[in-house]
């Protein structure tokens, strides 16, 4: 019973990843700022964009250009996708000056940087699929980049339907994927101590 | 005996067993998403979202049509941006370099642009034609390679002489050159070309690589873009039509198109090759942030500046734990 995988998986994850720490009811008293909020709004932010995203999926890129309801999704869209990096950009800089990492943190924190990278590149072509002036202006402009490295051989930022369908399915479930296993990452690990914390555990100060 | 970084290390890892207090995660995910929710459509309602209508080749043909003329003969010629550009498009030059890599150059050509008959000689193909215009492509298609290249660049040189202006170009061993040229701009005053430039001939096209190409090489797409203080050089990578936030986050990539010796193409080898470097720049830069917490001197830049003392005052104060001098 012990040799099936489904049975090693199972007993790895209960130990791990307990539902007490998946949906936990309480937390250190050392959380108490607001900079710990803007992880969770930076998720709610990305909940609104594949909230509207699917929307627009449905209706087709060019929608937003003739209907009232389809320009209030894409501006839904849009400034979801705003609030999300102000957010994201916030929650990174806390978390590298409470230096997160720590503690066998590495691969929270690096998942987080790859979700930070992987969102610039989605939102990169949701810019060039708006099938407006400035989806042509950024095409013809983004090529260069591209193509002085060779990338622009197989990522063809001026043909539409590619950038369409590595907006809507290829890199979405990239950010989705990474993103889940960054939360999975924090709730396994916790949230990182304060720095210097640890003088209450060597007996420096009292407690 | 561990030492004091291990017992750091030891405590950090550990699960905490200090003070606790009540914390509802799923109340507070609801109530966050129902305040980027109401910040979101709230912003909607007020602002809306950018939609600058699309430029189109009968919009350039009809307000500036000399330069679509001229375009159209720099594409007949082989001189236009697209049609000296190199990979992926074609074999007409090495592309950009980083150093000994030739990376362009090596990806190879995979999307093939023919600048002559993909931008002029189909798209006069799928049109029902005047005689004259009828006669000049009758011609151009039965001529020799070299014939072709010849009339195409005495027209283009004579062109680029008067500097564009279509008047004070002198008569000359032309060919069906100027009918091909007028053929096509009359095509795209009727707004014919946008179509017939994307199907090429086909049914089902989603790619306007073509389309986008041939704008480029004119100045109408430029212009434009100038207007909308998009251009590189003035930070435009971040900005967005109209009075709304664009990309700020490539603030960093657009950065380097502002300083030397990446804004200036005169400047070997590196601001001839910007683009390159800089693209590697924000690669090495990226892997960077990844590793961060690998990286002696950044990672204990928050040790160094105490910033975290701000974020766990509360902490701090009722643990009575004061700085360390590191």
């Amino acid at each position: 019973m012990s040799e099936m995988w489904t049975a090693k998986l199972r007993t790895k994850w209960q130990k791990n990843l307990p539902i007490e720490k998946l949906l936990p009811d309480d937390q250190p008293a050392y959380v108490a700022s607001w900079i710990y909020v803007f992880g969770v709004l930076t998720l709610s932010a990305l909940a609104m964009i594949i909230f509207s995203g699917i929307i627009l999926a449905f209706e087709g890129p060019a929608w937003y250009h003739t209907s009232h309801a389809g320009k209030f999704t894409n501006s839904l869209h849009f400034w979801s996708v705003q609030l999300f990096f102000v957010f994201m950009v916030v929650h990174l800089w806390g978390k590298f000056w409470m230096a997160a990492w720590r503690g066998n943190r590495f691969a929270t924190w690096a998942t987080g940087a790859v979700a930070f990278v992987a969102s610039i590149a989605t939102a990169f072509t949701g810019y060039l699929v708006q099938t407006n002036f400035d989806s042509q202006w950024i095409s013809f402009e983004a090529k260069d980049g591209f193509n002085s490295v060779g990338v622009g051989a197989w990522f063809t930022v001026t043909n539409l339907g590619q950038m369409l369908l590595l907006h809507v399915a290829f890199l979405p479930l990239i950010l989705g994927a990474i993103t889940v296993v960054h939360v999975l990452m924090v709730r396994k690990r916790g949230v990182v101590p304060p720095i210097d914390a640890e003088a209450t555990m060597v007996g420096e100060v009292g407690r | 005996m561990s030492t004091p970084k291990e017992l750091k290390d030891a405590f950090d890892a550990a699960p905490w067993r200090g003070k606790t207090k009540r914390y509802d995660i799923v109340k507070e995910g609801t109530i966050a998403l129902a305040f980027v929710a109401i910040v979101a459509v709230f912003l909607s309602l007020l602002m809306g979202s950018p939609d600058e209508t699309p430029l189109t080749f009968k919009g350039w043909a009809v307000s500036n049509s000399d330069n679509f003329y001229a375009t159209t003969v720099q594409e007949l010629a082989g001189t236009s941006g697209t049609a000296t550009y190199g990979a992926p498009y074609n074999k007409a030059a090495d592309g950009l370099n980083l150093g000994p890599l030739w990376l362009q150059k090596w990806a190879g050509v995979t999307r093939p642009i023919d600048s002559v008959n993909d931008f002029v000689i189909a798209p006069l193909s799928t049109q029902v034609l005047s005689p004259e215009i009828s006669t000049a492509l009758t011609t151009w298609n039965s001529a020799t390679g070299n014939q072709k290249q010849s009339w195409a660049t005495a027209y283009d040189d004579a062109i680029t002489k008067v500097e564009g202006k279509l008047s004070d170009v002198p008569a000359g061993e032309y060919g069906p050159v100027p009918a091909l040229a007028q053929g096509l701009t009359d095509m795209a005053k009727g707004g014919a070309l946008d179509a017939a430039l994307l199907s090429q001939g086909g049914f089902f096209q989603t790619d306007n690589t073509k389309q986008i190409l041939f704008f480029g090489d004119g100045s109408y797409l430029d212009d434009a873009g100038t207007a909308a203080n998009l251009q590189g050089g003035t930070w435009g990578m971040m900005n967005e039509t109209g009075r709304y936030p664009g990309q700020a986050w490539l603030w960093l990539y657009s950065f380097w198109y502002q300083i030397p010796p990446f804004n200036n193409e005169e400047s070997k080898p590196i601001g001839a090759n910007a683009d390159a470097y800089i693209m590697a720049i924000m690669g090495v830069l990226s892997l960077g942030l990844i590793l961060i917490p690998v990286i002696p001197g950044v990672k204990s830049l928050p040790m160094r500046i105490p910033i975290h003392r701000g974020i766990w005052r509360q902490y701090y104060e009722t643990q009575g734990i004061k700085r360390r001098k590191k």
